[in-house]
């Protein structure tokens, strides 16, 4: 299995990105959403690879609809690729899905991606009428359609979980032949099984140690040699919350009270993330510190995973935008570059 | 006298990680996912090499402590009539950003854990649910390590709290036991300071004294 991974290394350079999910914080939808367009066009001009925007259907976050702001991106940047950073697919329509992309690819001129997942939390289940106990049916199908799709029209398809298509026309067709489509991963093994078997890249997301990860890659290319899937093709990403300061320290504690803020969605830390607790995540893993640090950090995915990406959450927690415009800087002039030579 | 054979009952995040430290704790250990045992082979493979992969039925019908790890909106999939006179231990947390609102839950009873046994019609002991999986696979400890960490165990029966606070203990934590199974509600989401510490035994028996939960008298 380490023998694969290698071989894997050599055969990507590098990409790295951000993503977010509009945290608000007290900022209103109007200005964060003008601020993730400008951050957008920032880490363009910056030459970093890719920026993914994710869907949460909370007052917390201004992005339910990443795709109608990839749009307005799209329009003031000429490189950098755009991607959902996860698409909820269970609870959304593939032909739609598709549509869309394919309108953004061709807007664009060839840079939409998806990244297509079940979600961290549910909420846009009861949103769309779902049913949760269909939660693996419902991606399950939706993921094999949403592929068939990206590689034929017209479709014909039948399952349990959409109208069939009778020799469909979906229009119009992206510009990239196909659409990449990526499977987003938490954890689940099942998850990663289906990406390795449907061939499809994988993006997990990880938030401090990466090793248990080293699991899910396994499962990922053995599921996917044992569908006859070509191992050179297969790509592996990774992303998580980061945040880079000048020093190591200053960093750290910058940061710490917009992600004890943030976290305290989780229920574990519903008071609140005690220090402790930040600083033993910091030393597992998550990405958090000066440039150096950071690098050290992405590159020890690539060395256990085997990574082509990284994207980086980078506007944790309702932070002022100041304070993300000089992460972002930090990470698209001092970790971006060094990462790129050391992997190229 | 042989040890006790463990099933656990759902092979994603969690489950798997059950498994796995059931294995290494030397225990003979089954798996069931929610479809076919033989889509698990290669998953059970990679995570929790020694484990069997069975059906639900045949695994908590062949074992003597059976793990439930199921999110909860499919908790009717578990075959409740295989588990009656095994231990049962619901490992499981109601959270509905996750679990969806499921209603049943919502109802203002002392614990998930209750909802857990009156739906499966059995006994239950409520463990292994306050850390994380990550947390669990990694923090395993010998007997005696100073930084093991310590899992509660809640139930009625004080025998069966019994087998699993030994099933706790050879699986790498420090069992700390509390009756009777209502007072498991300290360690669910929310609840205390408890869910998600990853406590030592003494931090975790001075957090519950803070609480007024007083730890079972049989507690090691």
């Amino acid at each position: 299995m380490k023998l694969r991974f290698v071989r894997a290394l050599g055969l990507f350079s590098m990409e790295l990105g951000i993503y977010s999910f509009g945290d608000s914080g007290t900022v209103p939808t109007r200005q964060r959403l003008a601020d993730l367009v400008a951050q957008a066009r920032y880490a363009d001009e910056a030459g970093l690879d890719v920026i993914a925007l994710g869907e949460h259907h909370r007052p917390d976050f201004t992005l339910s609809a990443p795709e109608i702001v990839l749009a307005a991106i799209s329009s003031v940047t000429d490189r950098i690729r755009l991607s959902t950073g996860v698409t909820v697919l269970s609870t959304a329509d593939p032909v739609r899905v598709y549509q869309q992309f394919a309108t953004l690819d061709q807007l664009s001129g060839g840079r939409a991606e998806i990244i297509a997942g079940r979600g961290a939390f549910t909420e846009s289940f009861p949103l769309f009428g779902y049913d949760l106990r269909s939660y693996d049916l419902l991606f399950e199908e939706k993921l094999k359609l949403l592929l068939q799709i990206a590689a034929e029209s017209p479709v014909t398809w039948q399952g349990r979980t959409r109208p069939p298509l009778e020799n469909a026309e979906v229009t119009p067709r992206a510009l990239q032949e196909p659409l990449p489509i990526w499977v987003g991963v938490g954890g689940t093994p099942q998850s990663a099984v289906r990406a390795g078997r449907l061939g499809a890249p994988m993006f997990v997301a990880i938030f401090t140690d990466p090793a248990p990860a080293r699991g899910l890659v396994e499962l990922y290319h053995r599921a996917a040699a044992g569908a006859g899937h070509d191992p050179a093709t297969l790509r592996v990403a990774s992303g998580g919350h980061m945040f880079v300061g000048r020093t190591s320290q200053g960093a750290r504690d910058a940061f710490y009270p917009y992600y004890s803020e943030y976290l305290s969605l989780l229920p574990q830390f519903s008071g609140g993330m005690p220090r402790e607790v930040y600083d033993q995540w910091i030393r597992a893993g998550l990405l958090v510190g000066s440039p150096q640090e950071v690098i050290d950090k992405i590159m020890r995915h690539r060395e256990l995973l085997g990574i082509s990406r990284y994207v980086g959450q980078f506007d944790v927690g309702g932070m002022p935008s100041g304070m993300i415009d000089k992460s972002l800087e930090l990470f698209a002039t001092e970790v971006a570059p060094v990462i790129r030579k050391e992997t190229s | 006298m042989s040890s006790p054979r463990v099933a656990v009952l759902g092979a994603g995040k969690v489950g798997t990680v059950l498994a796995r430290l059931a294995v290494a704790a030397g225990r003979p250990t089954a798996i069931a996912g929610s479809g076919d045992p033989s889509a698990l082979g290669l998953i059970v493979d990679v995570l929790a090499p020694g484990a069997v992969p069975m059906t639900a039925a045949d695994a908590a019908g062949q074992a003597d402590i059976v793990l439930v790890a199921v999110p909860l909106a499919r908790l009717d999939s578990v075959p409740a009539s295989a588990l009656r006179g095994k231990i049962v231990i619901d490992v499981m947390n109601y959270w509905p950003p996750v679990d969806g609102v499921l209603p049943l839950w919502e109802s203002a009873t002392p614990s998930s854990s209750e909802i857990v046994r009156d739906v499966l019609g059995v006994d239950v002991v409520k463990s292994f649910n306050h850390m994380g999986y990550h947390e669990l696979d990694a923090w395993t400890r010998p007997s005696g390590d100073p930084d093991r960490r310590a899992l509660a165990v809640a139930g009625d029966d004080p025998a069966a709290v019994e087998v699993v606070a030994e099933l706790v203990d050879a699986m790498g934590f420090d069992p700390v036991l509390l009756a009777p199974l209502s007072a498991g509600r300290v360690l669910q989401p929310g609840s205390s300071d408890i869910f998600g510490a990853n406590l030592t035994r003494a931090e975790l028996l001075s957090t519950l004294d803070n609480l007024g939960v007083a730890p079972a008298a049989a507690c090691p």
